[in-house]
């Protein structure tokens, strides 16, 4: 059987699945929207943790999170499964999508046929909607991939099932009762709120006080750590930043777009400009990831190459901070 | 970002014959979505976390061979695994999955036992106990 379902391909998996799953029910919500509303831009640093041999840094909130409170700002119902046993979810799976039901799913990257070979880390929270069932291969629409695939029963049920970190535990899920009409207006400002309390909050490893934190860091890995652990660690940033779920250019950019849109459905022109800042600290991120990616390429072990990009990354902080107080005002 | 500016350099994304999606401005400052075929200070990243990866996996392998080390610790690190993962794939605690390390140990583990890690890293008995196969 076959769900007819339209394929959008988005830039971030987990906005990617709701915006699509949303749309296959006739609500427009672009993937910007749900990055906003869901207060997808983040930033935290988790003191101790070691993600691939280097300090776990995140652009983004939990997995899971975005969707969770995209869902509850807009008075979205979502019906939950985990399971303990392979063969049930296959069971329950199958049997939604006999209901012509397309479902979203928590799988793992490291066992996705379809994705290069280089990209397959252990990272658990990547997220795809499975649409129809062909004989015993799934149609999958992934958000990230510019058009559907397929996986076969026994790869649908490696990824479901991987293990590490934020285990999906087959974890699945759907939109299964809506409002009469969707309230925007509210939503969008909770999420702008919400992202500013976290940005600005006063914890230090998390929002701009968390920036400034790895910028000091980052100051002391040459001299404790050495050149080769130093460069490792700074390129780790650099794939959190871009790679892993777009977080630092890329996810400014998807606020910039959720402003813009956001400035027209609140009728308030300062959402416009600030889409416009925020574009800009875009760049600058980008340039920090341009300067940082010199330093391990070079293997440049000069002190002053690592105090540069600790420099731009306080600037950076200093830039958001005058960012989200503005934008905090706003509205 | 502009339009314009959106990275097109050549990355391990052309292996997959894939691009991916960005979010960028046009002329009138209005924003839209395009596609990207890489950005080089990505694709450095990636390539130095996996020779990064090349190395750790020589190194096991140089350490298995010298019977200092189990083909298990090989085998995680060809699956780009650490300890806590590879724990939780088999479904044992951290501190035995790192005794079965032991060359020693290792020799001694019941069948039942090795089948669990061939069967995680998708090989054969005989490829467990013997990485050059």
């Amino acid at each position: 059987m076959k769900i007819d379902f339209t394929h959008h391909q988005s830039a971030h998996c987990e906005n990617g699945v709701v915006s699509n799953l949303l749309k296959h029910k006739g609500h427009d919500i672009s993937e910007p929207m749900v990055f906003g509303i869901g207060s997808g831009l983040f930033f935290v640093y988790i003191p101790f943790l070691m993600v691939n041999h280097a300090p776990a840094i995140s652009f983004r909130p939990m997995p899971g999170f975005i969707f969770k409170r995209f869902a509850k700002r807009l008075n979205i119902k979502i019906k939950r499964y985990k399971f303990k046993n392979e063969e049930k979810a296959q069971q329950v799976l199958d049997s939604e999508l006999k209901n012509n039901n397309p479902v979203g799913l928590q799988v793992g990257v490291y066992h996705l046929s379809y994705f290069p070979d280089e990209y397959r880390f252990h990272f658990n929270a990547h997220n795809m909607v499975v649409y129809g069932k062909e004989n015993d291969t799934y149609l999958v629409s992934d958000p990230v991939m510019e058009t559907t695939t397929t996986l076969t029963e026994k790869e649908l049920e490696r990824v479901r099932f991987a293990k590490g970190a934020f285990a999906p535990k087959g974890h699945m899920y759907y939109p299964i009762e809506y409002p009469e009409k969707l309230n925007l207006e509210k939503a969008i400002k909770k999420g702008i709120k919400s992202t500013c309390r976290d940005m600005l909050a006063p914890v230090p490893i998390v929002g701009i006080r968390g920036m400034r934190m790895i910028a000091r860091l980052i100051r002391k890995w040459p001299v404790k750590k050495g050149v080769k652990v130093a460069n490792h660690y700074l390129g780790q940033i650099v794939r959190m930043q871009e790679e892993i779920g777009t977080g630092g250019g890329g996810f400014r950019f998807i606020y910039g777009a959720f402003l813009q849109e956001a400035s027209v459905i609140l009728k308030n022109p300062k959402l416009a400009d600030l889409s416009i800042e925020i574009t800009e600290i875009g760049n600058l991120w980008r340039d920090f990831a341009i300067d940082a990616s010199r330093i391990y390429k070079n293997r440049s072990s000069k002190l002053d190459a690592y105090n540069k990009v600790a420099d731009q990354l306080v600037e950076l902080s200093n830039r958001e901070e005058v960012f989200f107080k503005k934008l905090r005002k706003s509205i | 970002m502009k339009k314009s500016e959106v990275p097109q350099d050549k990355s391990n994304l052309e292996s997959a014959n894939f691009r991916e999606l960005c979010y960028a401005v046009d002329e009138n400052g209005a924003y839209i979505t395009a596609n990207s075929s890489g950005w080089d200070p990505k694709t450095i990243a990636l390539n130095n976390a996996i020779k990064e990866i090349n190395e750790r996996i020589a190194i096991a392998k140089n350490n298995v061979l010298n019977k200092k080390t189990s083909p298990i610790e090989y085998y995680m690190e060809l699956h780009k695994m650490d300890l806590p993962i590879l724990a939780s794939y088999v479904g044992m605690w951290q501190w035995r999955v790192k005794r079965h390390f032991k060359p020693s140990v290792f020799k001694k583990l019941s069948q039942k036992q090795l089948n669990k890690y061939a069967r995680v890293f998708d090989i054969s008995l005989a490829q467990l106990q013997d990485i050059e196969l």
